[in-house]
C-alpha cells in the first residue's frame, strides 16, 4: 500500500471541559473515498475542523504529505491543497460561476507594467467551463449570479473550484443535505468521478445510502472516539448504526 | 445557505412566460424608464407653466451643477452599500473638507503660495482630511467590529464638531478671487443669438446683453465628477478591488474562505468614501468661493436616496456606479422640475420619500417575479 496522503494521529480537541475529539487516529490513502460517520455530536465534524485549521488541536499531528503540519488558519490548509467544501458552502451567491470559482485568485489583464490591472473575464470564463467540462457539470449559463442556480449545482460549483485548484484533499462536509434526489446522485457521482482522477475524499455524513454509493472505506465515530474502522464490503448499515449509538466498539480499549 | 425547492435555475428563468420576462425587464430598467418619463413630463408641463424650456441648455446645465455633491457623495456610497455597509458620515466629511479646503487655500495663498498651486494645496487638505476620517472609520468598523451604522454616526458627530470649530461656526471667506473660476467656468461656451457662437476654454470678452446670452457648458465641478464617475465604473466593475466589493457583500464568509484581506479591504471601502465626500467638499468651496461647515449634512439623505433608487441593495451585494449616476439625475431632475413648476419646495421632500419606497419595493418585486424569497440572502 502506498505511503497514506494524511494520517491523523492521536488528535485531540477540547472545549473547555469538553473533550469533542478523543485521541483518534486514521489515515486517508490516494484515490479513495472514506466515509466518516456519526451521530450529531459524534466529534466528526471537529475532527475536520481541525485538518481543515479552523481549530487548533490540543493535543496529536497532522501528517500530510509525509510532513507534520501545523493549520493555525483555514488559509494554511487550503495552500497545502486541502480543501474544504462545507455546507454553507462558502460561494458569494451573488457573483456568477467563474468569479466563484476565482475569488481571491482572479486572472488579470497587466497595463503600462503592471501599473492598473483589470479583470480577465473573459479568460476566467473559458477556463470555468473548461474545468465544469471535465467532469461533465453543464449549465445553461455561467455568467448569472449562483443564487439563480439550485443547490446540487452550487455544491458543484464548490467541487469544481476545489478540482480547478488541484486539491490533494477534498473535505465534503454532509454533501447532499438539503437537495432533491437527483441532485445528490449527481453530486455523489462527482464524489467517484473525483476518486477516479485520483483526488482522495472524506466525506462527513449521516446519510446511510450514501456511504453505500461511494465509500471505500467507512470510520465511525462516538463521543469523540473513533469506534471502527472497515471496508465497505465487510459491513452494513445495521451494524454500522450499532456503532454510531455506541452499541459496538472495536477499540474498547482506549476508553 | 438552505436550497429551497422553489429556488429557480436559469433555465426556468428563460422559459418564463413573455409578459413575466417583460415585467423583469421592466423592473431592472425601471430606473431609466422613470428617468425618461420623468424629463418627458417636465419638458411639456414646465413650458406650460412658465413659458420656458425645461431642457434648455442653461437649464440642463443647472441640473448637472446640482448633481455634483450629491453623486459624489453616492459614488463612495455605491462601494460601501455594495460591501454591506453604510457610511452616515459623508455629510458632515463634506463640510470638514470644504472648511478644510477653503483654510488650506486662504491661509496658503496668503502666505504667497501662487494660486494653482494654494488650490492645489486646497484639494489635498480636503482629500487628506476626509479620508483620514474615512480610514479611522474603517479602522474601528473591520478591526474592532463596531457596526458601520454606529460608527459613522458617531464619527459624522465628531466630524460636525471639527467642523464647527475650525470654521469658527461661520463661513470661511476672504479666499481669492481667481477660484470662482475654477468653480464656475467651464469646458464650453456656448452664445445664442446674432453674434453668437461656440467656444472652448475660454470665452470671448463680452458685456451686457451678450454676457447674458452665454451658456457655460459642462463647468469644472462637472468636468471632475464625470471623471470620478468614469473612474468609479472602472474601478466597481472591471477590478479585483470592484469584485471583492462584491464578494464582502454577497458573503462574507465566503470573502474570508477565499482568502480576500477583508478587513484591509473595508478600510479602503470607508476611506474611498470619505474621499469622494472630500472632492465634493472641496468642488463645493471652488464653486461658493467659501468654505462651509453647513454645506454636506443636508445632502446625506438626497444621496443615499439616490443610492437606492439606483438599485443598490441595502443588504449588500447588488448595485451599480450607473444605477446610482440614474438615481442621482433622478432627483436632481425632480427637484429642479418642480422648482420650475412653481410647486412649493416642501414637496420635493414628500415625493423624493415616496420615489425611494417606491424604487424598493419594485427591487422586491423583482425577487418575486423569479420566484426568489424577497429581501437578498438567505443566510
Amino acid at each position: 500500500m502506498s505511503e497514506p496522503i494524511l494520517s491523523i494521529r492521536g488528535v485531540t480537541k477540547r472545549f473547555g471541559g469538553l473533550t469533542a475529539v478523543n485521541n483518534v487516529s486514521l489515515d486517508i490513502n490516494p484515490g479513495e473515498v472514506v466515509a466518516l460517520l456519526g451521530d450529531n455530536g459524534a466529534g466528526k465534524s471537529t475532527l475536520i475542523k481541525c485538518v481543515s485549521g479552523v481549530h487548533m488541536p490540543e493535543e496529536g499531528d497532522l501528517v500530510f504529505e509525509g510532513q507534520k503540519r501545523t493549520f493555525a488558519k483555514p488559509i494554511d490548509s487550503r495552500a497545502v491543497g486541502i480543501e474544504t467544501i462545507y455546507q454553507d458552502l462558502a460561494l458569494a451567491q451573488n457573483l456568477d460561476v467563474p468569479s466563484n470559482i476565482f475569488l481571491g485568485r482572479e486572472m488579470k489583464h497587466r497595463y503600462l507594467g503592471g501599473l492598473v490591472k483589470t479583470l480577465n473575464d473573459k479568460q476566467m470564463l473559458r477556463e470555468a467551463r473548461e474545468g465544469l467540462k471535465a467532469l461533465d457539470i453543464i449549465f445553461p449559463s455561467l455568467t448569472q449570479p449562483i443564487e439563480s442556480l439550485s443547490g446540487g449545482q452550487r455544491q458543484a460549483v464548490a467541487i469544481a473550484r476545489a478540482v480547478y485548484w488541484k486539491a490533494k484533499l477534498m473535505i465534503m462536509d454532509e454533501p447532499t443535505n438539503n437537495l432533491g434526489v437527483p441532485e445528490q446522485q449527481k453530486v455523489l457521482e462527482l464524489i467517484r468521478k473525483l476518486r477516479d482522477q485520483g483526488t482522495p475524499v472524506i466525506l462527513i455524513t449521516h446519510t446511510m445510502p450514501d456511504v453505500f454509493a461511494v465509500a471505500d472505506r467507512i470510520i465511525v465515530m462516538h463521543r469523540g472516539r473513533k469506534v471502527t474502522e472497515k471496508r465497505t464490503p465487510e459491513t452494513n448499515a445495521s451494524e454500522l448504526v450499532q456503532y454510531m449509538v455506541g452499541a459496538l466498539n472495536d477499540f474498547p480499549a482506549a476508553a | 445557505m438552505v436550497a429551497s425547492p422553489d429556488t429557480i435555475t436559469s433555465a426556468e428563468a428563460a422559459a418564463l412566460p413573455w409578459s413575466r420576462r417583460l415585467l423583469l425587464l421592466t423592473s431592472r430598467l425601471w430606473a431609466w424608464v422613470f428617468l425618461a418619463l420623468l424629463i418627458l413630463f417636465f419638458v411639456v408641463m414646465v413650458p406650460l407653466f412658465s413659458g420656458i424650456s425645461f431642457l434648455s441648455v442653461r437649464n440642463s446645465q443647472n441640473i448637472l451643477i446640482a448633481i455634483v455633491p450629491v453623486l459624489l457623495l453616492g459614488l463612495g456610497q455605491t462601494f460601501v452599500i455594495i460591501s454591506a455597509g453604510i457610511d452616515l458620515s459623508v455629510g458632515w466629511v463634506m463640510s470638514l473638507a470644504s472648511v478644510l479646503s477653503a483654510l488650506a487655500l486662504r491661509n496658503s495663498f496668503n502666505a504667497g503660495v501662487p494660486l494653482p498651486f494654494a488650490v492645489i494645496l486646497g484639494f489635498l487638505a480636503a482629500v487628506f482630511g476626509a479620508g483620514a476620517v474615512g480610514f479611522v472609520n474603517g479602522v474601528i468598523i473591520a478591526k474592532l467590529k463596531v457596526p458601520a451604522f454606529i460608527v459613522t454616526l458617531g464619527s459624522s458627530f465628531i466630524v460636525r464638531g471639527l467642523a464647527l470649530l475650525w470654521s469658527e461656526n461661520t463661513t470661511v471667506v476672504g479666499l481669492p478671487d481667481g477660484v470662482r473660476a475654477y468653480g464656475n467656468e467651464a469646458l464650453f461656451y456656448s452664445i445664442r443669438g446674432d453674434h453668437g457662437g461656440f467656444y472652448i476654454f475660454s470665452p470671448p470678452t463680452l458685456t451686457g446683453d451678450m454676457l447674458r446670452q452665454m451658456d457655460r457648458i459642462l463647468s469644472w465641478p462637472v468636468v471632475v465628477t464625470i471623471v470620478v464617475v468614469a473612474i468609479a465604473m472602472f474601478v466597481l466593475h472591471r477590478t479585483q478591488f470592484g469584485r471583492y466589493t462584491y464578494a464582502i457583500g454577497g458573503n462574507m464568509q465566503a470573502a474570508l474562505r477565499a482568502g480576500i484581506p477583508v478587513d484591509r479591504h473595508i478600510i479602503k471601502l470607508y476611506t474611498l468614501s470619505a474621499v469622494t465626500a472630500g472632492i465634493a467638499g472641496f468642488l463645493s468651496t471652488l464653486q461658493f468661493t467659501a468654505g462651509s461647515a453647513s454645506i454636506g449634512d443636508p445632502l446625506l439623505l438626497s444621496s443615499i436616496a439616490g443610492v437606492i433608487i439606483g438599485g443598490v441593495s441595502l443588504f449588500g451585494g447588488a448595485g451599480t456606479i450607473i444605477g446610482t449616476v440614474i438615481g442621482a439625475l433622478i432627483i436632481a431632475v425632480l427637484t429642479t422640475g418642480l422648482v420650475m413648476l412653481n410647486v412649493q419646495a416642501f414637496w420635493q421632500f414628500i415625493v423624493v420619500g415616496a420615489v425611494v419606497i417606491i424604487a424598493v419595493l419594485i427591487d422586491q418585486s423583482r425577487d418575486l417575479i423569479v420566484g426568489r424569497h424577497a429581501g437578498g440572502s438567505e443566510e
